[in-house]
C-alpha cells in the first residue's frame, strides 16, 4: 500500500488541509476494518451471529443492537461482520477469476496465430453481447446455486469485458514503435512478447483490475439477492438483503445496513483503483 | 534563385522611407502567469512594417517567435500578459484592445495564417465557407457576391478548379492545397498585414515552393509580411529584416543582407553554418562539434555491398480492395563506408523501401542481400542472426524506446547477449556508447520523456551503435530537429562513419541534408526511383523532369555565394 501514498513525497504536510485526499483515507480506513472484519470478526463483534432469540426480533437500531435485529432475533451488526469474509471471498474470488480468464483469453486473442486467435475473439465478442448477470445467472442454471459457483459466475460474466480490454492494450504494444525497434536489433518473439508487450500492455489494466473489485463484490451480492449465491442462514451480504426484503416496511434497517455496506465496500474499492490509476499515470510521465 | 540574387531585389522598405509604417512595435514583451508568477517568454521586441516589406522572425523551438506573432493579432492566449512600450497598427495603438476589438482588427487589418492547415480547417466544412467565414463576420459585400469572391481568392492562391475545390472539404484537400486555402481566408479581406507562422513547415518543398511565390506575390502587391520560420532558406527568399530570437530575446537584427551575409552574433553565425547543403559537405556544421576525423579506409573494389536491393515491389491493399503499389522496382547498392541517401516528398515510398530493407515488411518481389548474404527471403527466425549487421534509427526516437525504461534498460537491451556476459563488461560498453555519442554518464537514469529531442536521437543512435552494426538505416532521423541541435547530429553521424566505416541508408526529405550527406543519391517519386547517381550529377546535372523540379524548388541557402 505504500505505492498509494498520494501526497508529494518531500512535504506531506504542506498539502493544505482540505486539498488532501481525504477520500482515499477514508477508504484505506474502511479497508483496514474490513480486513479485521474478515480475518478475525471476533473482535468487531462480539455477538453470536447465529444465536437465535425470538423475543427480540426485528428491534430497530439500540445500544445493545448497534444495527438493530432481524426476524429471528439475529444481532444484525455482528452478522455484518461475520459476514464480511464470506462476501469479500466472494467479491475478490470473482475478480481474480474474471481476470484470470480475461487474460489468458485476451491474451490469446491478441497474440496466438491466426487460426486459433479469430475463433477465440469472435467466441468473445458473442459472450460480450450478454449482459454480465445473465451470463453469471446461464451458469448457475446450470450448476446449481452455491458459494462456489458464485464466484465463478460472476467471474465469467465479467471476464468478456476485460478480456476485451487486454485485447486492445496488447495489440497496441503490439504494433508500437518500441516492439519494432526490438524486432530490428534482432530479439526474438518470446522476448519482446515478456519485455516489452505484457508489462506495457498490462500496466494500464492494474487499475482496471482493481476498479472490478468494486463491482464484482456488487455482482455477487446481487446473486444472492436472488437466492443463486451463498445460501441462509450464512451472513452473507446479498443473502442478508433479499432476507430482509419482506420486512421492508417495518424494518427498513434490515435492507438498509447490508445495501449501505456493499455501497461503501463497492465505493472504497473504486477509490483506491482509481487513485491507483493516477499514480501510475503520473509514473508514466516521469 | 540564389540567396545573393533574392537580396538584389530593389528594397521596398528603405525605398519607401516617407510611407507611415503598418505596424510599429517597441519593447514588446510577453508572458504567462503561472499561479500568480508571471514568467516572461518574449522579451523586448521592436521593428517596423512599412508597406511591401516582410519581417522575418527567426528562432528554433521555444525562442518565442510564435508567441511573439501570436501577441501581434491578439492571440496570445488567455493567460498571456502581453504589454510594449508602443504597439501600433495602421496608427492605432492596440494595447489595450479588449478581445472584440481585436476580432475586428483581425482579418480586416491583419490576416493570421496558421502553421497547420489540417488542423486549423474545420473537417467538417466546405473550404469555401471557411474562407466566406471571415467576410461573412465583418459584413463584406452583399451575402450573394462572397461566393463569387471565395472562387476569385481561390484563384489568386493558385488552387487549380476553385469551383470545385470551394466545395470540397479540406480532408479531400492535398496539404499544400490546404494550407492555400487558409492563405485565401486570410486575406479574404484584403488585409495590409499578413501574419505568416511556419506557413511552409510540414509541406513538401515542391508545395512549399509555390506557397512561398504567393507570399511573394503578395509583397509585389504592397502588402506587409511577418514571417515567422525557423528556416532560413525560407526567410532568405522574402525577408527585408531579419530579427533572429533565441530564448525570448531578440539577439541580433537587421536587415536580410546584413544577418545572412555578416551575422554579428555568434547564435547567429552558428544558425546559418548549421544549414546543411553541398557546400557544407565534409566539414562540420555545428561550432561545438570537434574537427572530423580522416575519412575511414573505403573497402577494397570487388568487396560486395554491405547492402543490395534489386527490383523491390511493395503493395499495399486498402480495406476498399484496393491495391497501391508503395514501392515499385526499386533497386540500389550501399557500399562499405559510404551513405546513400533516398529523397522524396511524402507519399513517394522512401519509408516503405527503408523497412523493407531492414526486414521488417515482406516483398511481394525482388531480392535483398546483405553483406553478400539473402537477406528478404529468409523466415524471421533465422534472420535474426544477421539482424544485429543492420539497425535502424526513427525519426520519432521517444515512440520507438519502451516507456518504462530508464536510457541505461534501453541500452542493455540492445547489447547482444552472447557478447556481454558480465555486468562489467555490459557497464563498460554502455559507457563506451554513451562516450561515442556524447553523452553524459548522468543521463543513464533518466528517461527518455526527460530528455531534450537531441539527447533522445544521441540515445536512439547509440542504441542502434550497440550491436556493432554494418549498416545503419537513418528514416527521417533529423527532420524532427531543430538546425542546430540537427547539425550536431549529422556532424556525429559523419564522424562515426569516418572513425568505423559504417554505412548509412538515409531516407530524408531535406535535399539539403541529403546533399550535405551522401555519396550516392536515390530520387524516389510515388514509388518509383526516378533517378540515381552521385550528388554531383543529381543536384547539378539532373535528368528526369521530376529531380529538375524538386532541385528547382529548393529555396537556395549558400551564405558563401553572399561574401564571394
Amino acid at each position: 500500500m505504500t505505492a498509494l501514498r498520494p501526497t508529494s513525497p518531500a512535504t506531506p504536510l504542506a498539502v493544505p488541509l482540505a486539498q488532501r485526499p481525504w477520500g482515499l483515507y477514508l477508504a484505506l480506513a474502511f479497508v483496514a476494518v474490513l480486513a479485521v472484519a474478515a480475518i478475525a470478526p471476533g473482535l468487531l463483534a462480539t455477538a453470536d451471529p447465529y444465536a437465535l432469540n425470538y423475543g427480540a426480533s426485528l428491534q430497530a437500531p439500540s445500544w445493545a443492537h448497534w444495527f438493530g435485529t432481524d426476524e429471528s432475533g439475529r444481532d444484525l451488526y455482528s452478522r455484518v461482520v461475520h459476514g464480511t469474509g464470506t462476501s469479500l471471498l466472494i467479491g475478490l474470488g470473482a475478480a481474480g477469476v474474471g481476470i484470470a480468464l480475461a487474460l489468458v483469453l485476451g491474451g490469446i486473442a491478441a497474440l496466438a496465430p491466426r487460426w486459433i486467435a479469430v475463433p477465440v475473439d469472435r467466441f468473445l465478442e458473442v459472450l460480450f453481447a450478454f449482459p454480465a448477470l445473465l451470463l453469471a445467472l446461464l451458469l448457475i442454471a446450470i450448476t446449481g446455486p452455491s458459494a462456489g459457483t458464485a464466484i465463478f459466475a460472476v467471474g465469467l460474466g465479467t471476464a468478456p469485458g476485460y478480456a476485451r480490454m487486454v485485447r486492445g492494450q496488447i495489440l497496441a504494444a503490439k504494433g508500437s514503435a518500441y516492439v519494432e525497434a526490438a524486432t530490428a536489433l534482432g530479439h526474438s518473439r518470446g522476448r519482446i512478447v515478456r519485455a516489452h508487450i505484457l508489462p506495457n500492455a498490462l500496466r494500464p489494466l492494474v487499475a482496471v483490475f482493481a476498479l472490478s473489485v468494486g463491482q464484482s463484490i456488487v455482482w455477487a451480492s446481487s446473486l444472492s439477492f436472488l437466492g443463486l449465491g451463498v445460501a441462509p442462514p450464512s451472513p452473507e451480504w446479498g443473502a442478508m438483503l433479499d432476507a430482509g426484503r419482506a420486512y421492508v416496511t417495518v424494518a427498513g434497517w434490515l435492507i438498509l445496513v447490508p445495501g449501505f455496506v456493499i455501497v461503501a465496500v463497492a465505493l472504497a474499492a473504486t477509490t483506491l483503483g482509481r487513485h491507483l490509476q493516477a499514480h501510475l499515470e503520473k509514473e508514466e510521465q516521469r | 534563385m540564389t540567396l545573393a540574387e533574392s537580396l538584389e531585389r530593389p528594397a521596398t522598405a528603405t525605398a519607401a522611407p516617407t510611407a507611415a509604417p503598418r505596424l510599429r512595435v517597441e519593447n514588446l514583451r510577453a508572458g504567462f502567469l503561472s499561479r500568480g508568477v508571471r514568467r516572461d517568454v518574449v522579451a523586448g521586441v521592436s521593428f517596423t512594417l512599412a508597406p511591401g516589406e516582410c519581417v522575418a522572425i527567426v528562432g528554433e523551438s521555444g525562442s518565442g517567435k510564435s508567441v511573439t506573432a501570436r501577441s501581434l493579432v491578439g492571440l496570445a492566449g488567455r493567460h498571456a500578459v502581453v504589454d510594449a512600450d508602443v504597439l501600433e497598427v495602421h496608427g492605432q495603438d492596440v494595447r489595450a484592445y479588449a478581445a472584440a476589438q481585436w476580432r475586428r482588427v483581425r482579418g480586416r487589418d491583419v490576416g493570421f495564417i496558421l502553421q497547420d492547415a489540417l488542423v486549423s480547417l474545420d473537417p467538417l466544412r466546405p473550404v469555401g465557407a471557411e474562407i466566406a467565414e471571415p467576410l461573412r463576420l465583418h459584413r463584406w459585400g452583399a451575402p450573394g457576391t462572397r461566393a463569387a469572391r471565395v472562387i476569385e481568392l481561390l484563384t489568386r492562391v493558385g488552387v487549380p478548379a476553385p469551383h470545385v475545390r470551394a466545395k470540397q472539404r479540406p480532408g479531400q484537400l492535398s496539404g499544400g492545397l490546404r494550407q492555400r486555402a487558409l492563405i485565401a481566408s486570410a486575406i479574404a479581406l484584403d488585409p495590409d498585414i499578413v501574419v505568416a507562422d511556419e506557413p511552409t513547415t510540414a509541406l513538401d518543398v515542391t508545395v512549399q515552393a509555390q506557397v512561398l511565390a504567393e507570399l511573394e506575390a503578395m509583397k509585389e502587391r504592397g502588402k506587409s509580411v511577418i514571417l515567422i520560420s525557423h528556416d532560413l532558406s525560407v526567410v532568405a527568399r522574402l525577408a527585408d529584416q531579419i530579427l533572429v530570437m533565441r530564448g525570448g530575446e531578440v539577439v541580433e537584427q537587421g536587415t536580410a543582407r546584413e544577418v545572412l551575409a555578416s551575422p554579428s552574433h555568434p547564435y547567429t553565425r552558428a544558425l546559418i553554418a548549421a544549414v546543411p547543403g553541398e557546400h557544407t559537405r565534409g566539414r562540420p556544421l555545428s561550432p561545438s562539434s570537434p574537427a572530423l576525423p580522416a575519412a575511414f579506409p573505403l573497402a577494397a573494389a570487388g568487396a560486395p555491398p554491405v547492402l543490395e536491393a534489386s527490383g523491390l515491389v511493395k503493395r499495399f491493399s486498402g480495406p476498399d480492395g484496393s491495391t497501391t503499389l508503395a514501392v515499385d522496382d526499386v533497386s540500389f547498392t550501399l557500399e562499405a563506408g559510404t551513405t546513400l541517401g533516398i529523397v522524396g516528398e511524402s507519399g513517394s515510398g522512401k519509408s516503405t523501401t527503408a523497412r523493407l530493407a531492414l526486414g521488417l515488411e515482406s516483398l511481394d518481389a525482388g531480392v535483398v542481400r546483405l553483406l553478400g548474404e539473402e537477406w528478404s527471403s529468409l523466415p524471421e527466425r533465422k534472420r535474426r542472426r544477421l539482424r544485429p549487421r543492420i539497425s535502424a534509427v526513427y525519426q520519432d526516437p521517444l515512440s520507438s524506446f519502451d516507456p518504462r525504461w530508464n536510457v541505461e534498460r534501453i541500452l542493455l537491451d540492445a547489447l547482444p547477449r552472447g557478447e556481454f556476459r558480465t555486468a562489467t563488461s555490459r557497464r563498460a560498453r554502455i559507457l563506451e556508447l554513451l562516450d561515442l555519442v556524447g553523452l553524459p554518464q548522468e543521463v543513464l537514469g533518466r528517461f527518455p520523456l526527460r530528455l531534450s529531442g537531441g539527447q533522445r536521437q544521441r540515445v536512439a543512435i547509440a542504441r542502434a551503435l550497440a550491436p556493432r552494426p554494418s549498416v545503419i538505416v537513418l528514416d527521417e532521423a533529423v527532420s524532427a530537429l531543430d538546425v542546430t541541435i540537427q547539425a550536431q547530429i549529422l556532424d556525429l553521424l559523419v564522424a562515426l562513419q569516418r572513425s568505423s566505416g559504417l554505412s548509412y541508408l538515409f531516407i530524408s526529405h531535406d535535399l539539403g541534408v541529403i546533399s550535405h550527406l551522401s555519396d550516392r543519391v536515390l530520387v524516389m517519386k510515388d514509388g518509383v526511383a526516378v533517378e540515381e547517381g552521385t550528388p554531383d550529377d543529381i543536384f547539378r546535372r539532373p535528368r528526369h523532369p521530376y529531380t529538375r523540379q524538386l532541385i528547382a524548388a529548393i529555396p537556395e541557402f549558400n551564405p558563401s555565394s553572399l561574401t564571394d
